[in-house]
């Protein structure tokens, strides 16, 4: 039996942790499949048909898939679930929460945030705030699944000629209504696609004094995130929160700055390929894991890291 | 309104967690117990809308071992009425939890369920969305912010691109994000006080539910270590570290 994704979308384009997510599925079958609901999303489900190894693509295209509401957008997958072995989507806020209301529907458990596939029936997960990896075997027939995308490649959007298929909607359940949205716009990169992120913690002292990470940010093409401390405090945006209930990263370079390591924080970066730290207290935790360290006074540091890079970027 | 509040006792945040070394799954001997955070936020919100007197009755309930009491204890200390714990030595996964939860919410039919959006032992994050599809009710994940008027629900929800808030009618569930309160500290006297609050105990089998292990624990096993690196002694040090050996800037 074929795979199916559902595809993370703003109706206007494919999200990345959607490519992630397919890369997930073709290692569980050859035969992989996608779903898109949404409104006005035509460009996304020609985004998916072209992916590497997608064979088919089912659209429904209605008002009530705009919004991505989970109680609209569940009724659908279900229906289709017949077909399919493995149903996949990103571990984003739109994967969590949708799949476990799927996976209800259907009378099986959910496997959340995959990092590795054994084999058809058996995955490993990390669970304790990465503190422990669960290698876990599936004795329900169907696999509900949320990907940790930062463990897949993310798979191109060429070399495949998928088939577009429409589909119906399903009746609206009338549970939820969206009022509205307030969705940070950024330039920068998103932070869990970003290949250089600079996060700032409770040391930033205010968000006025977060220009100086978005100042180097922008020398580097860097994505900013923030420990919860600092989001807590209004900083910054709740969505900058990397961590074991925020964002997971694994960037190629990871710069912490004023964050002392708490295990919740570690949970969502200590993946990054290299981590920097900068933090005046030579014990803090955060040390433990960084590649590279400076013991010292954030806001003597900064000002000279935008120097030097600018010496190295001319 | 009645409002119905699970809560899961889990390892506390603060503890180092250990795997154990026939790897069959984490060290929990002797070690510091809590109610899970997100949960301690959910039943400090329906305390403060219990307080506007939006509510009248807070019921917590805990799944797990006789020793879940201590957790409904938590609860009650806060500000809860009344606990029930489903007693089971097996490890309740998140749809057998949603099951139970279901057969309490039929018979109790409270008009809103306040829950954590994510247990920190198992990481799972479906509890609440698995329990409202099964009874058909809305949900409101990730919650910041709750606004009652009369049977309607405004909820702000914690995504990944920013804020986003949804209108739904009541009954429904929401799970708690971060953000929606700071959970204040039980007094000592409300603490004496929760002794003498009713705790109701039954079992899954009251319930003609049994709990069967759908993801079977084949191995549990510490992440890679990574090891620590240096310390540099200069921001130009450091750069030119990124630049030329790790090529990473
Ligand atoms: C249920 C739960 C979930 C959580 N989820 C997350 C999560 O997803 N992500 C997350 O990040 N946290 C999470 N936390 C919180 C976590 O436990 C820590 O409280 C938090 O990460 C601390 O943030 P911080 O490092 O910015 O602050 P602190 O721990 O206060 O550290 C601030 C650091 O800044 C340094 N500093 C201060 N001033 C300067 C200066 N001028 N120059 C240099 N250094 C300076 C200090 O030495 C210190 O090390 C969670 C907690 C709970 C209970
Ligand atoms: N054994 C349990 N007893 C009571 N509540 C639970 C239990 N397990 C999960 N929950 C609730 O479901 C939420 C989400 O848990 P999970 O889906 O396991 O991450 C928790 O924050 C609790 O509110």
């Amino acid at each position: 039996m074929s795979v199916l994704v559902i595809i993370e979308h703003d109706n206007q384009n494919i999200k990345n942790s959607s490519l992630n997510t397919i890369t997930a599925a073709k290692e569980i079958d050859n035969s992989v499949h996608a779903v898109v609901l949404g409104e006005n999303c035509s460009k996304v489900s020609e985004q998916v048909s072209k992916c590497d190894g997608i064979e088919e693509v089912f659209v429904a295209d209605d008002l009530i898939y705009k919004n991505h509401i989970a109680e609209n957008i569940s009724p659908k997958i279900v229906e289709l679930a017949d077909k399919y072995s493995h149903i996949l989507a990103p571990s984003s806020t739109f994967g969590k929460n949708i799949m476990p209301r799927v996976a209800a529907l259907l009378d099986v458990a959910q496997i959340s945030d995959i990092v590795s596939i054994e084999n058809k029936d058996t995955f490993v997960r990390p669970i304790y705030a990465g503190n422990a990896n669960l290698k876990l075997q599936s004795t329900d027939t169907k696999k509900i699944i949320t990907v940790r995308t930062t463990n897949f490649e993310a798979t191109k959007i060429n070399g495949g000629n998928g088939k577009i298929t429409k589909i119906e909607k399903n009746e609206d359940p009338n549970l939820s209504k969206f009022v509205k949205n307030e969705l940070n716009k950024s330039d920068r990169p998103e932070l869990t696609a970003a290949g250089i992120i600079i996060s700032g913690g409770r040391g930033m002292e205010s968000g006025k004094n977060f220009n100086l990470l978005e100042e180097i940010a922008d020398k580097l093409k860097a994505a900013v995130g923030a420990s919860r401390a600092a989001v807590d405090a209004g900083f910054v945006p709740n969505d900058y929160q990397v961590g074991q209930t925020g964002k997971v990263v694994a960037p190629e370079l990871y710069i912490a700055v004023g964050i002392s390591g708490a295990i919740q924080h570690l949970a969502g970066m200590k993946d990054s390929k290299i981590i920097v730290a900068i933090n005046k207290d030579e014990e803090a935790p955060i040390f433990q894991i960084a590649d590279y360290g400076i013991v010292g006074d954030l806001f003597k540091i900064l000002p000279e890291l935008s120097k030097e890079i600018d010496k190295i970027n001319s | 309104m009645k409002i119905l509040v699970p809560v899961k006792r889990v390892i506390d945040y603060n503890v180092k967690v250990k795997v154990k070394s026939d790897n069959t799954g984490v060290d929990l001997e002797n070690v510091k117990m809590a109610m899970n955070p997100f949960d301690e936020i959910a039943v400090e919100e329906a305390v403060r809308l219990k307080e506007k007197k939006v509510c009248d009755e807070i019921t917590a309930i805990s799944i797990g071992s006789s020793k879940s009491e201590e957790t409904l204890r938590t609860a009650l200390a806060v500000g809860a009425d009344k606990g029930i714990l489903v007693e089971t030595q097996e490890e309740a996964q998140p749809l057998e939890v949603a099951k139970i939860l279901m057969e309490i919410i039929n018979k109790n039919k409270p008009d809103l369920v306040l829950m954590g959006k994510q247990a920190i032992d198992d990481d799972s994050n479906q509890t609440g969305q698995m329990l409202s599809a099964l009874l058909n009710w809305p949900q409101g994940t990730f919650a910041s912010k709750l606004e009652v008027k009369g049977k309607s629900l405004n909820v702000t929800r914690e995504i990944d691109g920013g804020l986003e808030t949804l209108n739904m009618d009541l009954p429904a569930i929401i799970t708690t994000d971060l953000r929606l309160n700071e959970p204040r500290y039980a007094s000592l006297p409300n603490i004496m006080k929760a002794k003498q609050k009713p705790i109701e105990k039954i079992t899954p089998k009251d319930l003609n539910i049994e709990i069967k292990q759908r993801l079977k624990t084949l191995k549990v096993t510490e992440p890679d270590k990574k090891e620590a690196g240096i310390k540099v002694d200069s921001v130009e040090e450091l750069v030119s570290k990124l630049h030329n050996e790790e090529k990473v800037i």
